[in-house]
């Protein structure tokens, strides 16, 4: 099998999925020959043509509410928002106009927007390190996927571009380089909506996604060491999440850490936290726990963004102390 | 193309259509039968009709609430609206939404929201989809001057014209935003004319003259169907009512809407039509009589049909 980066498995994916469906078009700002600000698209202008990767002026608001409209019109448009910090410029489309539309009147809106999400650990500060899920969680009518592995980044992305209903999906501008894995080739869709056990483990369940199931997984590798077997959960998809992936690893192990570095107060990790409180009680031999990210902006300087970052030390310490209950 | 005979009492025809169907439903809003609030088009008719009716059959349209002139030109029967109007379970919105919110893609019609000016930049999109599969398509979409004031309209507008997209943006400048008047929306003196910065043609019509609009839309939508790019059309007009049917608008002054009152859009065309020798006092008695007995059989028929049951209430969050 071919190992890839997690940035060129999203690449991979999007050039076969234009490749197979000539709906499929990408908008967005410096997509085009300058290939995106992370080279995402890097080379695909070249190989489809300025009307299959289309440079957009700034315009946030606009590159949703037009991808909106291509889709509404028999299009499978795939918009990239440079930082998912901005897409708080586009929030209102999302928010009101496209994802009510199959509710109000049963039309399809078959809309991708791909956005770079979380933190680097490299400064990237306030307005380039946002990990929005719970944003979008809290509107029905989207879906929302944050891939952890290169091999997801490819099938949740397929899956995303195939899906008859607007998908945002969260890459995670931290693994973009730094993670390679074996990707399989050609028509690789993972399913929307279905977690995965990243390592499996008895004392404890570690539910994680995105940037922060490699944080869950290191810490593991770490509590090992200890003799504490620590099962990780990537989650994958926000909405709709599989709660019962998470019910089930609670089962078996009677303690759950939500690990997620998005804001703790209203953070996905609370539902999660929630739904486990409301239907897994009778599992739990300890305290729901939660590791997020400090409620305050995303701090800029290394001192202070590891200080906001929950990252494998805390993870393992969190776990530790749910053990020890 | 010059209008025919039949064309002129089309356009007419149309207004008075939309007319009867929105006083009809304000009695009923009065009356507290209606799900939602009411907003109508009262003395704007001639725009939704005009502009509509330059567009060909597999053309899309994203009106707004004003616009009840530009659905039943596109063929939507008044039963439809009024279904839509009562939340009706068969109805559009299903009674998952209400006013003229309908949306239908296989006839066209994308369905506007509460944040009008959202409707610019998917109507933008529609018209690029048409543009990318080189389609002789158009996009049409209607918006107030107050939506002019939000960025989603600059970056609409900007990218229509930055992609060169075959749609027609139609501003309805009905003088008033709720109770802000134009002088409080804008110092520039036309929103034509702020949008031809843009690098777009921009025209101002007299909004009700329906003659006039539609000429102006025949040629907007025949410069982007030929690939010349989105037109902006100012319509001049005057909102006659409240912004909704609870807004009794005392901030309006008297002498402007007398004034605008002697400009109503369906007399204007009457007069012409009777000018022309294509109309007069019988044609307008079976009009009368016509559009009557159809209102009123289209509200019992809408009124018969069944409501929403709870359950639909959790059902197509998704697509599926």
């Amino acid at each position: 099998m071919q190992t890839l980066t997690y940035l060129d498995a999203i690449r991979e994916a999007l050039r076969e999925e234009m490749a197979a469906d000539p709906r499929v078009f990408l908008l967005g700002e410096d997509i085009g020959a300058y290939g995106g600000v992370y080279k995402a698209t890097e080379g695909l202008v070249a190989e489809f043509g300025p009307d299959r990767v289309i440079d957009t002026p700034i315009a946030e608001n606009a590159i949703i509410g037009a991808a909106t409209g291509a889709a509404l019109a028999g299009m499978r448009p795939v918009a990239e928002i440079q930082f998912a910090d901005f897409l708080a410029c586009g929030f209102d489309p999302l928010v009101n106009m496209t994802s009510t539309i199959h509710y109000r009147w049963g039309q399809s809106v078959p809309l991708v927007v791909r956005a770079p999400a979380g933190a680097t650990w490299a400064s990237a500060g306030p307005f380039h390190s946002q990990s929005p899920e719970a944003w979008f969680a809290q509107i029905p009518g989207l879906k929302v996927v944050v891939p952890a592995t290169p091999a997801d980044a490819k099938g949740l992305l397929k899956a995303a571009i195939r899906d008859p209903n607007p998908v945002i999906v969260l890459e995670q501008k931290y693994l973009y380089r730094r993670l390679s894995g074996e990707v399989p080739e050609g028509d690789h869709v993972v399913e929307i909506g279905k977690a995965a056990v990243a390592r499996p483990g008895r004392d404890a369940s570690i539910v994680a996604w995105g940037a922060m199931a490699h944080k869950a997984l290191e810490a593991a590798g770490a509590l090992a060491a200890e003799g504490i077997e620590a099962e990780v959960v990537d989650l994958r998809t926000i909405v709709p999440w599989d709660r019962d992936a998470v019910l089930a690893s609670v089962a078996r192990t009677g303690r759950l850490l939500v690990a997620y570095e998005a804001h703790r107060t209203a953070g996905f990790g609370a539902e999660v936290a929630a739904t486990v409180a409301e239907e897994g009680f009778a599992d739990l031999d300890a305290p729901i726990a939660r590791l997020a990210g400090l409620d305050t902006p995303i701090p800029a300087h290394p001192v202070l963004e590891a200080e906001y970052l929950p990252d494998e030390h805390k993870i393992a310490a969190a776990v530790r102390a749910l053990v020890a209950y | 193309m010059p209008l025919t005979g039949d064309d002129r009492r089309r356009l007419y025809y149309y207004m008075r259509l939309s007319r009867a169907v929105e006083d009809a439903a304000w009695a009923l809003a009065g009356q507290g039968r209606l799900v939602g609030r009411l907003y109508t088009g009262h003395g704007q008719e001639a725009i939704p009709v005009g502009t509509a009716s330059a567009l060909g059959p597999d053309d899309v349209i994203a009106p707004m609430y004003r616009d009840m002139g530009a659905h039943l030109v596109r063929g939507i029967a008044p039963v439809e609206v009024f279904a839509q109007y009562f939340g009706k379970r068969a109805s559009s919105n299903a009674g998952k939404d209400s006013g003229l919110h309908m949306g239908d893609m296989a006839r066209g019609i994308v369905g506007m929201i509460s944040v009008l000016p959202d409707s610019l930049p998917v109507a933008v999109g529609v018209a690029l989809a048409f543009k990318l599969r080189r389609e002789p398509r158009v996009a049409m979409t209607w918006f107030g001057e107050g939506a002019t004031s939000t960025g989603a309209f600059h970056e609409a507008v900007n990218l229509a014209a930055v992609l060169r997209v075959p749609a027609v943006l139609v501003c309805e400048n009905n003088q008033w935003a709720l109770s802000t008047p134009t002088t409080r929306e804008f110092a520039a003196k036309s929103i034509a004319l702020r949008t031809a910065a843009y690098g777009l043609p921009a025209v101002e019509v007299d909004g009700n003259d329906v003659e006039a609009v539609h000429a102006a839309a025949q040629e907007a939508v025949a410069r982007a169907r030929d690939g010349g790019g989105p037109t902006l059309l100012e319509c001049l007009t005057m909102r006659m009512r409240g912004h909704s049917i609870i807004d009794p608008a005392a901030y309006v002054p008297a002498a402007q809407k007398a004034e605008w009152a002697e400009r109503d859009p369906l007399a204007g065309q009457r007069r012409r039509l009777e000018e022309a020798g294509l109309w007069d006092e019988a044609r307008e008695a079976a009009l009368d009589a016509e559009l009557r007995a159809a209102v009123e059989a289209a509200v019992l028929e809408a009124a018969a049909m069944p409501d929403p049951e709870p359950a639909d209430a959790h059902l197509g969050v998704l697509a599926v």
